[in-house]
Parts: C-alpha cells; structure tokens; sequence
C-alpha cells in the first residue's frame, strides 16, 4: 500500500514537472513571438514564428471544420494501411526466412540492396508505377514500415537460444510445434520493436509523401492528408496553420505509438516482469 | 525437504515407476571443422551409463563433456565409434533422454506451469492425467506458489527445481544434467545437492550427471567417470561407497569421501600437469582452480 503511495507521488511528480516544463516553454515562445510588440526589437527565429496564442485560435477555428478531421483521417488511413500492409508481408517473410536457408540464400541479397534505397526515393517511380496517387502514396508507406519489420523478425527469429528448440524437440514436439509455441514467442518482443520503429518511419514517409505528390487522388484539398495540410498552408501563406498541422502530426505520431506500445505490452507478458 | 508421501495416488506411483536404461558409448571420436581448422574434441572416448545408477562424469572445464551431452541427447552425430540406449544406436533426440542444459533452458514466454505442460502438450497429451502429474510435481518442486510466474521471476534454485519438473513430466528413462548448479551461490548449491539426491534416490532411474565440482561430484554419484583433458576420453571410474542416503555433513566428514576425493585431485591434477606442459592457458588456469581446492 505504501509502496503503490510512493509510486504515485513519483508519477504525479513526474508528471508535474512535465507540464511546468511545456508551460515555461508556451510563455517562453509566446514573449519571443511577440517581442517585436513588446520590447521593439524582434527575436532571432522565435521573432518569425506566430505566438502560440495565435495558433490556438487558429486552432479552435479548424476543430470545427471537417476538412481538417479529413485530413487526419486521410493520414491516418495512409499510415495504417502501409502499416498492417508491411506487417502481413514483412513478418512471414522474415520468419520464413529466418527458418529456411535456401530461400534466405535467394532472397536475402536482393533485400539487402533494396533496403537502402529511402522510401522517398521511390515516390517518382511508384506515381510512374501505380494508377492512381493513393495507392503511389500508400506504396512508399508500406516500404517505410516493411523492410525495419523484416529486418527485426528475421534477426530475432535468427537468434533464438538454440537449447530452447533442442529442449522442446527432445520432448517431443513437431517442427509445426516448435514454430507456433517457441520460434513465434520468442520471436514476438523483436516483432513489436520492429514495428514500433516502422510506425515511426511510416509517419515520416507518409507526410513527406503527400507533401510531394500534392495530396493524393482528390487532388489536394479535403483529401489531402496531414502533411499536405501543411503545405498548402505555407502556399496559403498561414502561418498559424503550419504549426497546427506540426502540432497535429505530433499528436497523430504520439497516438500510434501508443497504442503499438500498449498492443506489444499485451502480446508479451512475460517482459514486464524484469 | 522430502515431501511428505502419504496418500497415494496414480501420479505418485507412475512417478516412482522405475525402469531400467543403460547407456553405452563405445570408442567414439567427434571434431567440429574441418579440414586444417578441424578441432577433436572426443577421441576414442568410451563409457557406460549403468542402469538406475547415479553416474557423474568430472573433468576440467572445456574438455568437451557438453560435446558428449549433445551425443548422447542426440543433437548430434558422433564421427566414429557407437552410443547405445538399451542396445539400440542414438540417432535421434527423445524424450527418453531428457537434457538440463548449462543454462535455464525454460522457455521466458510461459509460466512455471505451461513450462511443466509443454512436453504432454507437444506431444498432444493434454489430458487430465497429465495435469494431475503437472500438479504433482509442482508440489513436489516446491513451486505450488509459483505456478503462474514467468522464469524471470524465479531465483535460480527455483529455475532449475521448474526444469527438473518440466523434465521429469515426460517420465525419462534417462535423465541428463549439464552443470545444471553451477553459477548458484554455495548455499542454494548445497540445498539442491541434496534435493536432487532425495528425488534421485526416490525412483533411482538412470540419472547422468556432468560437473566441474569435486564435491559436488562426490556427494552425488555412484559412479564416477573422471575425464582427461581436451580430446576428452575416460580417465578413470571410481565407485562410490558411501551409503545413501547422505547428508552434506556426513561426506564432509566421512574419511572415505576425504580418500577419494584426494585420488581423483591427483588424477586431474595429472591431467592439467600433461597439457600444461603443452603450454595450455585452460590448463594453467584449471590447475589454479583445483590447487585451491585441495587445501
Ligand atoms: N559447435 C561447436 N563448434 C566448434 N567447436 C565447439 C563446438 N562445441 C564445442 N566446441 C569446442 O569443443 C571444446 C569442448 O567444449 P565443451 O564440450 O563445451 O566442453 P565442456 O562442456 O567440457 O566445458 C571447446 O574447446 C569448444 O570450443
Ligand atoms: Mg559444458
């Protein structure tokens, strides 16, 4: 009892100096914003950016306007789809690699030279490739997240205590066996690292993506996705705008991760008990 | 320790069911690599592991006595010469041979129970049979308590105690153990030295034992294979007369133990002393080791 007391002045603690520290930094921007106001001379970088007072405002405008929800759910459609895309591929293959030779020998090398080339690098050849601008996007979402899944399954699968099979094989097990209830589990804790590290990148590559193309199929406007959120604020010239939608990003970011985070936490028990 | 036995139920007797199993390695030699880079680690190697009998097999570390173990469990092929199970030629691991590894070979992601159910589960005999030996042998362990704990939060005493269970599950005809104390403080060691010569003595299967420990050597066997130095092959066999059951104190005590263990020093001793002579780090070190011993 004492202990969960202690543990909760901790947290609150934690958590206390957390907000201080995001409040210092709102006044601290807000004085640099308006410093040309305030003191006639303007702030090197803090001096060109909008108060953060403006930006709520700006913010409050667009909480109520669907086109800005639509370009959340547009994002997030986009990472997600790439996302489970990556995972429904990636995780077989790199199981399956990691259990046969021959088809490791065979494919690994081209992996090796693919996996280098930044998923950025693919959007002209996957707008040349694909009909239409969604599914371009939705291809250098999927090569985002797929080749950090792979690369994690595969050296985790690789690298399972070799006793743990001789011990379940001279039990008897079958090889299906010892795939499903030893090569798996101990498999899953790089699988959820793998894709907590992907869901990071596929934010990056999906932003960078629509930001390029021009935000998809509609053709920019209410379909066109966070990031081209942004940019057609900087075209449109609000500032204020630019950072909602960085805010946004961050937000939308904090979200997934959290909830691979919690996912994770729930496929691996067994870890939290260290 | 010894848990009380009064009622008698069908797991307690299909616990103690005794059978008899000898294992047999005749001239065997094994080398990894090949080529120039070849390494013999076995060389004309041969021994027997006599039926419900305790053997422990010593000898320095790096010898290739878990070379042996692989061989026997078989994990692997020998190059030459033959291991027989009651006659017939190992040529694949069994449940009849079961292994505790050097190190915890418990799988994270299960709890001490499912640990125990894996061997019955693979095997698809999920019955309530099994789980009552399951429930058995937790008791039986000393991890009633700790049925649903992951490995992690195990001491180590209790990680091996989990394995012995989750072994002793498949009723082995062989039971095999690598350096299964080592790396436990001396207290916990000598607690499992005698709980595990309690289970030994409660059904004496055939129980091969592998250890770098000279007391621990002593206080366990029956028999007693000394190894020579890398390519390993048997040294000597030296019987163990001291009656059983034994208590730590009375071995420490017991003149007989003393007399043997001083015969076995010396032949280790002069082991480290003829690869020492080759210049050998390992032998200077196990040399170092055991000189400490003696005194
Ligand atoms: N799979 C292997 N490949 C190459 N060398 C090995 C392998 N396993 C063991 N060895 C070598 O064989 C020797 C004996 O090892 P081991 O059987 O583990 O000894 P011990 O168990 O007596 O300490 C060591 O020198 C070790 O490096
Ligand atoms: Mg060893």
């Amino acid at each position: 009892m004492s202990l969960k007391k202690f543990a909760d002045k901790i947290f609150s603690r934690a958590a206390l100096r957390g907000i201080v520290a995001i409040v210092i930094f709102l006044i601290i921007w807000e004085i640099g914003a308006r410093s040309e106001q305030l003191f006639g001379y303007r702030f090197p970088f803090l001096g060109l950016v909008p108060p953060p007072s403006d930006v709520l405002v700006s913010w409050a405008g667009l909480i109520g306007d669907p086109s800005y929800w639509q370009s959340w759910y547009m994002s997030f459609l986009r990472v997600f789809g790439g996302f489970i895309a990556a995972m429904l591929i990636g995780i077989p293959l790199g199981l399956f690699m990691a259990v046969n030779k021959t088809f490791y020998g065979m494919y690994f090398p081209t992996f090796e030279i693919l996996r280098p080339i930044p998923p950025l690098a693919w959007v002209p050849a996957s707008i040349i490739f694909w009909p239409t601008q969604e599914l371009s996007i939705a291809f250098v979402t999927f090569l985002g997240a797929f080749y950090t899944i792979v690369i994690n399954v595969l050296g985790g699968a690789r690298s399972i205590n070799k006793q743990f099979l001789q011990a379940a094989q001279s039990m008897g097990a079958s090889q299906w066996d010892i795939f499903r209830r030893i090569v798996l589990p101990a498999t899953l804790p790089s699988i959820v690292v793998g894709s907590a590290v992907g869901m990071g990148i596929t934010w990056e590559v999906v932003v960078a993506a629509e930001m390029i193309s021009g935000g998809g199929s509609s053709g920019g406007g209410a379909g066109g996705g966070l990031g081209f959120f942004i940019w057609s604020s900087y075209v449109g010239g609000s500032y204020e705008q630019i950072i909602v939608g960085m805010i946004s990003i961050g937000i939308a970011g904090y979200l997934s991760s959290e909830l691979l985070r919690q996912a994770g936490g729930l496929l691996t028990p067994w870890l939290k008990t260290r | 320790m010894n848990t009380s036995l009064t009622e008698e139920s069908p797991a307690l007797t299909s616990a103690r069911e005794q059978n008899t199993s000898e294992i047999v390695a005749k001239n065997i030699y094994k080398s990894y690599g090949a080529g120039p880079f070849a390494k013999e680690v076995v060389s004309d190697c041969s021994f027997t592991i006599e039926s419900n009998k305790l053997t422990v097999m010593i000898g320095p570390s790096g010898c290739g006595k878990s070379t042996l173990i692989q061989l026997i469990a078989g994990f692997e092929a020998t190059d030459s010469g033959e291991i027989t199970l009651n006659g017939s030629p190992i040529t694949d691991p069994g449940k009849d041979r079961l292994v505790l590894f050097q190190e915890s070979a418990l799988f994270p992601w299960m709890t001490t129970y499912d640990n125990i159910m894996y061997g019955p589960r693979a095997r698809g005999e999920d019955t309530k049979d099994a789980a009552d030996q399951a429930e058995f042998l937790l008791n039986k362990v000393g991890l009633d308590a700790f049925r649903d704990k992951y490995p992690q939060q195990l001491s180590g005493g209790m990680q091996r105690r989990a394995e012995l269970a989750r072994a002793m599950i498949n009723k082995p005809e062989v039971m095999i153990l690598d350096e299964p104390f080592r790396g436990l403080d001396n207290m916990s060691k000598e607690l499992m030295w005698e709980y595990y010569a309690g289970l030994y003595e409660e059904d004496r299967n055939t129980n091969f034992f592998v250890t770098t420990d000279i007391d621990e050597a002593i206080f366990l066997a029956d028999r007693l294979l000394i190894m020579t130095n890398l390519p390993t092959s048997t040294r000597s066999v030296i019987e163990i007369d001291i009656p059983r059951p034994r208590t730590i104190e009375e071995v420490v005590n017991s003149a007989r133990a003393n007399e043997i263990k001083k015969e076995v020093m010396t032949l280790l001793h002069e082991e480290a002393m003829k690869s020492f002579s080759g210049g050998s780090k390992a032998a200077a070190d196990f040399l170092d080791a055991y000189s400490k011993r003696a005194d």
